[in-house]
């Protein structure tokens, strides 16, 4: 299957703001794939993070449907091994703000019951609203 | 006795008393006493990771200015702020590290914080486990005996990473496994001691912490470990009170105990057993293994 | 001051809004701007009475009039201050360039919470509110807060379950709802409140020995009699035993 890639405007100005959000200079990344390696949601995700970091780098919209970006849960293991020193981390954040910004979320608290709410721990909640919800 | 700041963090209020309670019995047998802020609030649990957010930074700084406070009150040693739970310890201590790097930062957060006093960015966070990063197993004195017991140590992510806000080498620790020793404990760890667990994504993905929960408890388990011990109470959960959702998912999961790593030290030092709700799963192999019969008192 | 005094100076006071104003009299004018419009009113009346001098008529947003039923919602700006204050209409002063306009609702549903069946456990605010999560400690619904409530630190409590704190902090709270319309996270703190005050009181408030005793006593009957006898009375008899009750006031107070 081939893919046709559309360098213009739009895609740059969305790697822009990728890059402003995030502070990190995504075109750096040298596709060598540690990050996707010692990803541990990398095989649960239809996307992999070094294929997100290529999508951000060529401004390629469609990484903001991806599922990587939710399933990430910060735990910095690609951050710490980027061989170029890029916080990938921060990449996804940046891909889950520029969603969440425009008020849609990823978690609808409506959906968990009372009685599951109150087993959680607090810092899952807290952490999951701040991660899932603008 | 040195006075030190302690922040608790909510969950160790509610779901994880037991952390608190082993955390401070701890502490005061090593010659501390931790003064609780007057106060706190949340610290939001995860770090915010985008440049221009900073609304989420003021809830660290928050707890940060009250330490300063409290040192100006003299009512603490010094202007350290101790964290237990490795999710506030991470959050605390890189919302710090921020606060004092970017000094157009610091100027926005002061102008909002406007009722407050203006934070200097002095303080030190620190981990509950770097307290004790100097003591020699042998320089402690025991109650109890863990001698035999195999603990498998689970770092969990935000102890370690990132590298700025490591206790300790990010991919190569050690301060887990030397604090079970002092405490009279056989330590073990594998790659799977630092893989994270899933943490958040409970809520909202918890097959996703279930598979992760499994091959952490399997490593575990195939290293011959007796108990696990974690630092945080998200992975607490994670890998102990979702255990029957684990074993439903794989019907090879036998499980295996999950503790605090402050319930080791507490039990060695001589805590009461009737402090806890419900007996530690790894005290009965620690008795097995010195062949005791009851618990000391 | 004797009692006529007083009386007759509390009816001046409020003579403007008894018989109208007397421009005559006025020796202090502000100027006020209620949805954008200029108003030219006596310096001296609070934001409620110069609505009402500008010609407004509440139908909506005013109620008890002292500052306890917290209808009367208000936000302000004045003119080179950037902040949006807060107040209660009822309670608030005029000033010149105020810019303001009331808020009539604070749109809001409540959770169903059954405190019967909730367990008194450090999770139930979470079971029915698990937005105050969202908080971020921005302390903008304290600063809001015309009771000068510590709002924050209630939501932070019962965060961490602390019933007790949660009713203590929030107890003086009118449910004004100024707190959750500035709120960035959400949250709708004076129902988080009433949760809280109603769970302390029904499972952690110490019990009133007196209390039970009276209720017991009322179940049992011991003053049926008494409250059938004091119903056939005509009104005569009962100014009597009232007049009588008054007289002997040290007695009835100390017998409970
Ligand atoms: S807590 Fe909120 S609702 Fe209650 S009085 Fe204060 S601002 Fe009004
Ligand atoms: S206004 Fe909302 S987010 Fe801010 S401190 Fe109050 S409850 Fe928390
Ligand atoms: S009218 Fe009741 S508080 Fe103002």
């Amino acid at each position: 299957m081939s893919k046709k890639i559309i360098l213009d405007k739009e895609s740059a100005e969305f790697t822009k703001k990728i890059i402003e959000l995030s502070g990190e200079i995504v075109t750096l990344c040298e596709q060598c794939g540690t990050c996707s390696g010692g990803c541990p949601m990398c095989d649960k995700a239809e996307t992999s993070p070094s294929l997100m970091m290529r999508m951000a780098a060529l401004g390629q919209k469609e990484i903001l449907g991806s599922d990587i970006i939710w399933y990430c849960a910060s735990c910095y293991t690609c951050t710490v091994r980027c061989p170029r020193g890029i916080d990938i981390s921060k990449v996804a954040e940046a891909l889950r703000q520029i969603i969440l910004r425009d008020s849609v979320n990823r978690i609808d608290l409506s959906k968990l019951t009372p009685a599951e709410l109150e087993k959680l721990p607090q810092i899952a909640l807290v952490a999951a609203l701040r991660k899932m919800t603008g | 006795m040195k006075k030190i700041g302690y922040y608790p963090g909510c969950t160790l209020k509610t779901k994880a008393k037991i952390f608190e309670k082993t955390a401070l019995y701890t502490a005061e047998k090593l010659g501390y006493e931790f003064i609780e802020l007057p106060n706190w609030n949340c610290c939001g649990a995860v770090f915010s990771l985008s440049s221009d957010d900073l609304i989420h930074h003021l809830a660290p700084i928050r707890n940060l200015v009250r330490v300063q406070d409290m040192k100006e009150g003299a009512f603490l040693s010094e202007e350290t702020l101790v964290t237990l739970c490795s999710m506030c310890f991470n959050t605390l201590k890189r919302a710090n590290i921020r606060y004092k790097n970017s000094a157009e930062d610091r100027s926005k957060i002061k102008n909002i914080m406007d009722t407050e006093s203006a934070y200097q960015g002095n303080v030190s966070v620190l981990h509950f486990l770097e307290l004790f990063k100097s003591i020699e197993p042998g320089s402690v004195k025991l109650k109890r005996k863990l001698k035999g017991l195999k603990v498998f140590v689970y770092y969990g992510c935000t102890l370690l990473r990132p590298k700025e806000a490591s206790l300790d080498d990010a991919e190569a620790p050690v301060i887990l496994e030397r604090y079970v020793e002092t405490f009279g404990a056989e330590a073990l760890s594998t790659p799977f001691s630092r893989l994270c667990c899933g943490s958040y994504q409970t809520v909202n993905a918890r097959e996703k912490v279930v598979e992760l929960a499994y091959k952490i408890l399997t490593s575990a388990i195939e290293s011959g470990a007796d108990a696990v011990i974690t630092a945080c109470p998200l992975c607490f959960f994670n890998l102990k009170d979702i255990q029957n959702e684990i074993c439903a998912a794989y019907p090879d999961f036998k499980g295996i105990p999950v503790a605090y790593f402050t319930e080791l030290s507490a039990y060695a030092l001589g805590m009461d057993p009737g402090e806890w709700d419900e007996e530690p799963g790894f005290i009965k192999t620690a008795l097995a293994q010195t062949g005791e019969k009851k618990i000391k008192r | 001051m004797s009692k006529k005094d007083i009386m007759g100076e509390i009816a001046k006071a409020n003579s403007s809004v008894i018989k109208g104003v007397d421009k005559s009299e006025i020796k202090h004018w502000a100027n006020i701007y209620i949805m954008g419009q200029r108003y030219e009113v006596p310096a001296d009346l609070t934001i409620m009475q110069a609505m009402e001098y500008a010609g407004f008529r509440f139908i909506h947003s005013c109620g008890c009039r002292a500052g306890f039923c917290g209808a009367c919602s208000t936000i302000y700006r004045l003119k080179g201050d950037y902040r949006l204050k807060t107040a209660m209409a009822c309670q608030t002063r005029v000033e010149e360039g105020m810019f303001l306009v009331q808020l009539p609702f604070s749109p809001a549903v409540k959770p169903r919470w059954n405190i019967e069946k909730t367990g008194y456990e450090d999770g139930a605010f979470l079971a029915y509110f698990p937005e105050i999560a969202r908080c971020v400690s921005c302390n903008t619904c304290t600063k809001a807060c015309p009771q000068d409530l510590q709002v924050m630190d209630y939501i932070q409590a019962a965060l961490r379950g602390d019933f007790k704190k949660v009713s203590e902090l929030s107890f003086d709270c009118i449910q004004c709802g100024m707190c959750a319309v500035r709120c960035p996270a959400e949250i709708v703190h004076y129902h988080v409140a009433q949760f809280g005050r109603e769970m302390y009181g029904r499972y952690g408030y110490p019990r009133n020995a007196v209390l039970d005793k009276r209720v017991s006593d009322i179940k049992k009957g011991v003053y049926d009699k008494e409250f059938k006898d004091l119903v056939k009375k005509n009104k005569d008899e009962l100014v009597k035993i009232y007049k009588d009750q008054l007289a002997n006031k040290d007695k009835f107070i100390k017998g409970g």
